[in-house]
């Protein structure tokens, strides 16, 4: 694919994204802090945060699996989630662990078994959307070109800084 | 004549989640700050030349931590020694006191926030942390260096009172626009 389509479909996927709620504003910040001295800072923050998620997904489903359940764990591996999808931010992973968090005080363990579902799906999605994200940001610089930086201004308003 | 050079301010930044850790690290570094992260409370008084069970000096112990930190900025949530533990006891030693200590946390609690602040903690931060509030830290190392430097100035006035004048404007004219305001200063509270 030529590279000025590979960087419109890039720009196109990207806006998407913010609109729909699967990324928000620190995400951008993120992009910020990457430059030619960090050229990987992005991969490399979301690649720990794949790590992390997928580790404390696992701990939930086996706390919440337990005949007596300790919702205090299962509050503070919650908690955590929430804390490092808000640090890339997934906005909707971060608003999912909001609410299992209410589930949590309550101490219900039904309800907390569905959001874990909720969360699993949400984060599952966020992260096929940021590989592939990356890998068309890949292939734009494999073709010779630059990634698209977008900026953020308004909620609906998208402005292309460089190409 | 040692002139105050505009050198990188060294912060010590401590946090257990590795990606946490990564993060403040790259914000800190964009902001010109050199930067130390460790990844809890025991290790970071290593580093400031304490070990966890005595609060003396670090003079008593070998030259091995001459690391001098010019901020701490450590998560409040973390496990075995706290973000507030950690706080405490830089507090508590006479030699660490001074540093500037600013706590973060994704937690927006309000009475947590107010036993850091009493606590001596000159900022809290909530998390994520932003590149705009780097911005916070600077003013705070230099009260402290500020504080640090008139304790020089004073004792390097007492020092100077053999030169001849003429000597010291030469001097004063190859100083910091800073230090000489500072000297101005003290001149005047000296009459």
């Amino acid at each position: 694919m030529e590279l000025g389509s590979l960087q419109r479909r890039y720009i196109d996927f990207t806006s998407a994204l913010f609109r729909e709620g699967f990324l928000d504003n620190q995400y951008t910040q993120l992009q910020q802090l990457q430059d030619e001295s960090n050229p990987e800072f992005v991969l490399e923050v979301v690649t720990l945060f794949f790590e992390d998620s997928e580790k404390l997904l696992n701990e939930l489903s086996r706390t919440l699996d337990q005949q007596v359940v300790d919702f205090k764990k299962v509050d503070a591996h919650v908690h955590q989630l929430k804390g490092s999808s808000a640090s890339i931010g997934a906005q909707r992973v971060k608003n999912v662990c909001m609410a299992f968090r209410n589930c949590c005080e309550e101490r219900n363990q039904e309800g907390c078994l569905r959001w874990l579902q909720q969360v699993r799906q949400e984060y599952f999605l966020v992260k096929s959307k940021l590989e592939t994200l990356f890998r068309l940001e890949k292939q734009i610089l494999a073709a010779g070109g630059s990634v698209p930086v977008l900026c953020f201004l308004w909620p609906t308003h998208v402005e292309t800084l460089s190409v | 004549m040692a002139v105050v050079a505009e050198s990188q301010f060294h912060v010590l930044a401590v946090d257990d989640s590795l990606m946490d850790r990564k993060l403040i690290e790259r914000l800190l570094k964009t902001s010109s700050f050199q930067v130390t992260a460790v990844d809890s409370g025991s290790r970071a008084l290593q580093v400031l030349g304490l070990s966890e069970d005595l609060t003396s000096s670090p003079a008593v112990y070998p030259a091995h931590n001459e690391i001098e930190v010019n901020l701490v900025i450590t998560d409040y949530c973390m496990p075995g020694m706290t973000g507030y533990d950690l706080l405490k006891k830089i507090k508590g030693s006479s030699s660490l006191r001074d540093i500037p200590v600013v706590i973060m946390s994704s937690e927006n609690v309000p009475s947590r926030i107010n036993r850091c602040l009493e606590g001596g903690a000159e900022e809290f931060f909530l998390k994520p942390v932003q590149l705009s509030d780097m911005k916070r830290l600077r003013p705070h190392i230099l009260k402290g260096k500020s504080k640090e430097q008139q304790l020089q100035q004073e004792e390097e006035e007492e020092e100077e009172t053999s030169i001849s004048s003429n000597k010291r404007k030469a001097m004063d004219e190859e100083l910091s626009p800073e230090r000489r305001r500072l000297r101005l200063s003290n001149n005047n509270s000296l009459i």
